[in-house]
């Protein structure tokens, strides 16, 4: 489409006030009432959409010029995508989610529109049950060496044999404190509870995700992150209620609010704590002792996938340690891929962030599938950010 | 004869057919699937399952907090939005030079060109920490917070609908005929008197559609409670997006949506009657 040089530039007062007034004499060109209308665009995006004016990308045979991806915030290197676009024509569109039952509800209810998306551990078997997720083609898959993986992550992205998921990246879910404002050294899940209804009060944040918000408030009373069981449910619901006044948000967004300083409490997931406390060094990571998320995220395709070919190439151009450590350098979370770490500089390699104390690491619990499409958790979440 | 009839049986009839066809694609079977989904029983995994009970509509005081919330906060955040509007509007319409009128009406619609997520997250900038806060802390206030605050909802909603109810009230204030004001004051009324007898109560129809509209739109918001408000004001449209983002659960959420879009014609019939019976009998189209 051609476009005149002037679109998009600002407008000068004159021109403003001269066209308000032709305007108001009721004169008005085609190109003006588009523009003004939106409805020039809209019919661009259409005709694209449709096919009808198809953009001229140098696109590799059989990939498109298009794929979408499902992820989490702050996930990914953006110089990841935008060499993949120059090595293959193929323009990736990133979708952010916040949790994984929003990802599941997109595939389920059909058209998500992705070719590729990043579900954790805990939910791969519900994806196989309800067959919305695809048996990989490992042929396609040449860059993932499976012997290379470390296998405490990696197990569950296999069912009955069969790979239906490659790991991205593991990690811990535990809390960021802002240690100038929140003086008090903190190691356990019963302090961050406390302090957000103390020191913290206005200025904590939990996620707007049942697993972790839930699981979390279990940890208080050391049950199970992922108990079911409704008496213990109703002690977290107990926690939960009183805490909810204190709040300063329920979202699973929280780097915005740490970084301008209006937040200085959140749980946080490692990725997110090592690019806080990179930035800002005050930020500190705290894994609580009682226990909580150990978690491993996947890349997996879904059935419906508009774009197949572009997913598994992305998929397998994500694989190569050479592409990986720059998404590890960038997002901060520890890789299962032997090959990823023996590139990885050593500061990284000894980042307490990313790499916990064995100690640390021994009590956390990976989530479990039934957390996952229980109403009772549910019911409690709606319950907790509805009072 | 005949053939005159005919011709415009058939050029009402494509003159309808437009709308008719829209209206029935995009409003009456999607309302048909949402009240089919709303008897039916979430699949063990969630979604939908087909059965026939009225389980979910019994379920519907699970929902109470959000519904009694968004009961409370629609009215008010519409009762806010015509306090702030009302005054501009009147200023528009009957203070406002001629000549500049048409440039004072294009600079309060401007805004809406852009979308409402982009116009709150602006806020959630202008209101974080980084925003007036850090203002005020240059002068001495230290951790002031002001996002995530149930002043900052209301921010978001006046700022939000502030458009839609400035222009009803100014069309039914510019409509007014002067001659009445002149005539009340001729015959002793105080300016007061004048403005509460004759104007406000002129320009009634539009302060109403003004707010119902704004109300009908609050009904259903969730946009600006989540991200002003940091998720904690929990109004009927967050449960919905919930319902249906979370814990999949459809027929509970088709329900809701039913309940909602039931309670939301109850609000306009209402809301018509009042300004029907207010404007002195006068019929009054809403919208």
């Amino acid at each position: 489409m051609s476009k005149p040089y002037r679109d998009g530039l600002p407008i000068s007062p004159e021109k403003f006030v001269d066209q308000l007034m032709r305007l108001k004499r009721g004169s008005i060109g085609r190109r003006e009432f588009l523009g003004l209308t939106g409805l020039g665009i809209a019919t661009a995006v259409m005709a694209r959409e449709l096919g009808i004016m198809p953009s001229p990308a140098i696109a590799q045979e059989g990939l498109g010029d298009r794929m979408s991806i499902a992820t989490w915030p702050n996930y990914h290197d953006p110089a990841t995508f935008e060499n993949f676009k120059a090595e293959t024509g193929v323009a990736v569109e990133v979708n952010v989610f916040g949790s994984n039952e929003e990802m599941l509800a997109k595939l389920q209810a059909g058209a998500s529109g992705w070719s590729l998306f990043v579900p954790t551990n805990y939910t791969i078997s519900t994806y196989k049950k309800l067959d919305i997720i695809e048996a990989l083609d490992m042929a396609k898959l040449a860059n993932f060496d499976g012997s290379q993986q470390d296998q405490r992550f990696t197990s569950e992205g296999t069912i009955d044999g069969v790979i239906y998921a490659v790991p991205k990246n593991w990690g811990t879910t535990g809390f960021a404190v802002n240690t100038k404002k929140l003086t008090k050294p903190m190691t356990s899940w019963k302090e961050f509870w406390d302090t957000a209804m103390a020191e913290g009060d206005g200025r904590t944040m939990v996620h707007d995700y049942q697993l972790t918000t839930i699981g979390n408030a279990l940890k208080y009373f050391g049950f199970s992150f992922n108990s079911l069981k409704p008496d213990e449910l109703a002690k977290a619901e107990e926690l939960l209620l009183k805490v909810k006044p204190h709040l300063f948000a329920v979202s699973s967004d929280y780097q915005p609010s740490m970084r301008a300083g209006d937040a200085w409490m959140t749980m946080c997931w490692t990725n997110d704590g090592a690019q806080l406390h990179r930035d800002i060094p005050e930020i500190a990571y705290v894994l609580g002792k009682e226990g909580g998320e150990i978690w491993t995220d996947f890349y997996a395709i879904p059935k419906d996938a508009p774009n197949k070919p572009a997913g598994y190439a992305l998929l397998n151009y994500l694989m190569d340690p050479k592409v990986a450590v720059k998404e590890h350098l960038a997002n901060g979370a520890p890789s299962t891929d032997a090959r990823v770490n023996a590139l990885l500089p050593k500061e990284v390699l000894d980042n307490p962030i990313l790499y916990p104390a064995a100690e640390l690491l021994k009590p956390l619990e990976f989530g479990a599938a039934a957390t996952l499409t229980d109403p009772g958790r549910a019911e409690l979440m709606a319950r907790f950010k509805s009072a | 004869m005949r053939s005159n009839v005919l011709r415009h049986h058939l050029l009402t009839a494509l003159l309808l057919g437009p709308a008719t066809a829209w209206l029935v694609v995009f409003l009456v079977l999607p309302f048909v699937a949402i009240a089919v989904f709303s008897v039916g029983e979430r699949a063990p995994e969630g979604g939908y399952q087909a059965a026939f009970t009225l389980a979910q509509y019994a379920n519907l005081p699970a929902r109470a907090t959000a519904f009694w919330n968004t009961m409370v906060l629609a009215p008010a955040g519409a009762l806010a939005c015509l306090l702030v509007a009302y005054p501009v509007a009147y200023f528009l319409a009957l203070r406002a030079p001629e000549r500049w009128r048409l440039i004072l009406l294009a600079l309060v619609v401007i805004p809406f060109w852009t979308s409402l997520l982009m116009r709150t997250y602006a806020w959630m900038y202008v209101l974080g920490g980084r925003g007036i806060p850090a203002l005020l802390a240059t002068i001495g206030f230290d951790d002031v917070r002001l996002i995530n605050t149930p002043g900052a909802v209301l921010l978001g909603i006046v700022y939000g609908y502030l458009p839609l109810m400035i222009l009803p009230i100014y069309v039914s204030l510019e409509r007014l005929d002067r001659r009445l004001l002149e005539a009340s004051a001729d015959l002793g009324a105080t300016p007061l008197s004048t403005f509460l007898g004759v104007t406000l109560r002129l320009s009634l129809p539009g302060v109403m559609t003004g707010f119902s509209l704004v109300m009908i739109l609050l009904l259903g918001e969730y946009l600006i409670p989540t991200l002003l408000g940091g998720g904690k004001v929990f109004f009927i449209g967050n449960a919905l997006v919930d319902l249906f983002l979370q814990s999949r659960n459809w027929p509970f959420g088709s329900a809701i949506a039913i309940t909602l879009v039931l309670v939301s014609v109850v609000v306009l019939i209402a809301a018509n009657r009042i300004s029907t019976r207010l404007s002195g009998a006068r019929r009054v189209d809403l919208i």
